[in-house]
């Protein structure tokens, strides 16, 4: 080792944007938003087997205005509507939403009066998980998915 | 017991019932009753002790359209004590269907009648209070009716106004602040 | 004050809106809202075949998927007038037992993350993954396998079933003294659940409720004893009870069914053979097995008509009650003598423990309004339907 080297500090050069999304996509904290049977594979996907802290999600925030993240999992009935666009509203930017299994996605097994066939209709879906419930690996590949998209996500 | 001396014993104890056994493929007794004997029928029920129906498990209606009459109303009783099911069967004309409540009777049918009248309309006089229990307050129609339709095409709606003005919120902390000073 | 709680909350088990009024943190008055996860399944029930409905019943009560099933088939058999094979029999009994140590779980785990002990929940699920392996041995799905069809079951056990379940048997209980080690003595615990949430034995048979919130308080009213189904009065198990009728009454009922129904599981997987009939051997209801399909004609054409048309119910009515892991539960079904099904109707322990719930928390304070809600172990699916 030479003297030289003694005196070089370690430094990484990189761009803001990637540093931004880097953060970003590290640590999504969804708010609980579990309606139906849905929510009980994503709390099984949050405990020790399929371990969703490893990949940054590491706390269900209870709050909206705490979260980045919005798992819409299971089926949104018409009386819930309002309920659900008032959570998302008081989520602060950049937020992102999943709609985790088939009710959420395009209403499911049930096409009928009670449910809003497809919770894209009230707001706006980065991921779609498909299953009656997906199985938690399915829905970490899709959290792993979104993250992609964050990192592809300019920032202005 | 069977369903006659069960219905035997209710005259008995209720003079004036008239109650129709029907045959059943359960364990349950089956009796059919007239819808003005209501109140009668299931004071008696519960209350005689050698009859002892204390919980009611079950208050629903089936709707038989385009039969007449369209609808019947099926109470779904358990005795602990002797160890017996009851069903009794009430039926209900299509046009302006009511029944006498029995909340007053068991505490359970409250929310079970309110059930009763989201979704198939049927209006249970003297109920505590009649509002809708699952569907919107604001919905129009009984889901459950055999005229109302399985898909509908709707836009969902997504404001909902704030429920409490602002006065109403301040008087509601006010009055805490009332309370505690 | 007047407080909306819900229906969006960490900690309500689902979409449950209570307007509490409140003095200061003392509970006033409580008034549920329900119905923001109304669904219309006996509605759309009315559309499908007998054997349609089964998905769709399991889905109602998501956490007692298997118990659905079996309740919704029992009456269905009921109104057709089979008898399924003994070995069939057994089998349900330790599908359903499993299932009400699969529900149990579910709510130790959430009772204790709202009450504080947030290890107890990773710890249940834990085990928990291992039942939800066993499903998916039978039928290749986590948590609704609609193994229990009408007639008996879907196909017959596969490899592997005894040893899996026998290896669960064996490892759950000491993982149960672990749970009960953190919670049953536990000062916290007591302090925070003893006394909470009472409610009287006239009480709970006046609002019709049943299961381990009856049993807690002291009515001794188990189906499984009182109106035997599927051959339990062959079985030996215990009903437990207690007399306080408080939150902790009920953790101790809960805890103490779990060891039941280990024990009945043990005695059913005895008396299973590893091979038989798997359901009654009518035509008209059953489909006939894969093998045959493939290579004999009329074979072909049964399985055509069973998947396409389905089978005829002889008109009437039946209700069959079994015991939940939440209590009584049973579908009213109504035939018109067709394919599909004039009315389907789930009896819901937990709409009525919703019901209930006011007179539980009323007097209380505002954190033990928590601790009663996860008490009652409601399920929103059961209660909107």
């Amino acid at each position: 080792m030479t003297a030289e080297s003694d005196l070089e500090i370690p430094v990484l050069t990189t761009s803001v944007e990637k540093m931004v999304q880097w953060a970003r996509r590290s640590s999504i904290w969804p708010v609980t938003f579990g309606l139906a049977c849905c929510a009980i594979e994503m709390m099984a996907m949050s405990c020790s087997r399929y371990d969703i802290a490893r990949f940054g999600a590491e706390v269900f925030r209870g709050s909206p205005r705490q979260s980045d993240l919005m798992i819409v999992a299971g089926r949104l009935s018409r009386k819930m509507a309002p309920a659900l666009r008032r959570i998302y509203d008081q989520m602060p930017e950049p937020k992102w939403v999943i709609s985790m299994g088939a009710c959420a996605s395009i209403g499911g097994v049930f096409d009928n009066y009670a449910l809003v066939q497809g919770v894209d209709q009230v707001v706006p879906v980065d991921v779609y998980v498909p299953g009656c419930p997906p199985r938690p690996e399915s829905l970490i590949y899709g959290i792993v998915q979104l993250q992609r998209k964050i990192a592809q996500q300019k920032l202005t | 017991m069977d369903a006659t001396a069960l219905a035997a014993r209710l005259e008995e104890v209720a003079p004036g019932l008239q109650l129709e056994v029907v045959p059943s493929v359960d364990r349950h007794l089956t009796l059919v009753a007239r819808p003005d004997e209501m109140p009668v029928l299931a004071r008696a029920l519960r209350e005689v002790p050698d009859l002892a129906f204390t919980l009611l498990a079950e208050l629903t209606a089936v709707d038989f359209w385009p039969r007449e009459p369209r609808y019947e109303v099926v109470y779904l009783l358990v005795s602990l004590e002797h160890r017996r099911r009851l069903r009794v069967k009430v039926r209900l004309p299509g046009a302006e269907a009511h029944l006498a409540t029995v909340s007053g009777i068991w505490p359970a049918a409250n929310w079970l009648e309110r059930e009763v009248w989201d979704l198939f309309g049927i209006a249970f006089d003297g109920h505590p209070d009649p509002r809708r229990l699952i569907m919107p307050e604001d919905w129009n129609g009984h889901p459950l009716r055999k005229d109302y339709p399985v898909q509908i095409v709707m836009k969902p709606k997504t404001f909902e106004p704030m429920q409490v003005t602002e006065e109403e919120f301040r008087a509601s902390v006010a009055r805490d602040r009332l309370v505690r000073s | 004050m007047t407080v909306n709680m819900g229906p969006q909350h960490p900690s309500t088990h689902g979409v449950l809106r209570l307007v509490l009024e409140l003095d200061g943190e003392t509970v006033l008055s409580a008034s549920p809202t329900i119905g923001y996860l109304h669904t219309g399944i006996e509605k759309t029930a009315e559309q499908k075949k007998w054997s349609q409905v089964i998905p769709l019943v399991e889905r109602m009560d998501y956490l007692s998927a298997q118990s659905n099933n079996l309740a919704f088939c029992l009456s269905v058999e009921t109104l057709l007038g089979i008898d399924v094979p003994e070995r069939v029999r057994w089998i349900r009994v330790l599908i359903a037992e499993l299932q009400r140590i699969n529900s149990h779980l579910v709510w130790l785990g959430t009772h204790g993350m709202e009450v504080g002990a947030v290890s107890v929940m990773l710890y249940c699920f834990r085990e928990r993954e291992l039942l939800l392996n066993i499903n998916e041995l039978l039928a290749g799905f986590r948590l609704f396998p609609s193994y229990i069809r009408v007639g008996g079951l879907r196909e017959d056990l596969p490899r592997g079933f005894h040893d899996a379940v026998r290896a669960f048997l064996d490892r759950f209980p000491s993982k149960l003294d672990e749970y009960e080690d953190l919670l049953t003595k536990n000062e916290i615990y007591l302090k925070r659940t003893q006394g909470v949430g009472r409610i009287s034995a006239e009480d709970a048979v006046a609002y019709s409720l049943v299961g381990p919130i009856a049993r807690a308080a002291g009515v001794p009213y188990d189906v499984r004893r009182v109106f035997p189904y599927l051959g339990y009065e062959t079985f030996e198990f215990d009903v437990p009870t207690q007399l306080a009728g408080d939150v902790y009454a009920r953790y101790l009922v809960r805890v103490a069914e779990i060891r039941q129904s280990v024990r009945i599981c043990r005695q059913a997987l005895e008396r299973i053979a590893a091979t038989g009939p798997y359901a009654v051997n009518d035509p008209r209801i059953t489909p006939p097995p894969k093998d045959r399909v493939y290579s004999e004609m009329e074979a072909l054409i049964q399985h055509f008509l069973l998947y396409s048309q389905g089978f005829s119910v002889p008109a009437g009515e039946a209700y069959v009650p079994i015991e939940g892991p939440r209590g009584e539960q049973g579908f009213m079904v109504v035939s018109d003598g067709t394919n599909r099904p004039w009315r389907v109707k789930s009896r819901p322990p937990s709409l009525l423990a919703c019901q209930a719930l006011e007179r539980m928390i009323v007097g209380g304070l505002i954190a033990d309004v928590i601790a009663v809600i996860g008490s009652i172990d409601v399920v929103m699916g059961d209660v909107d339907r």
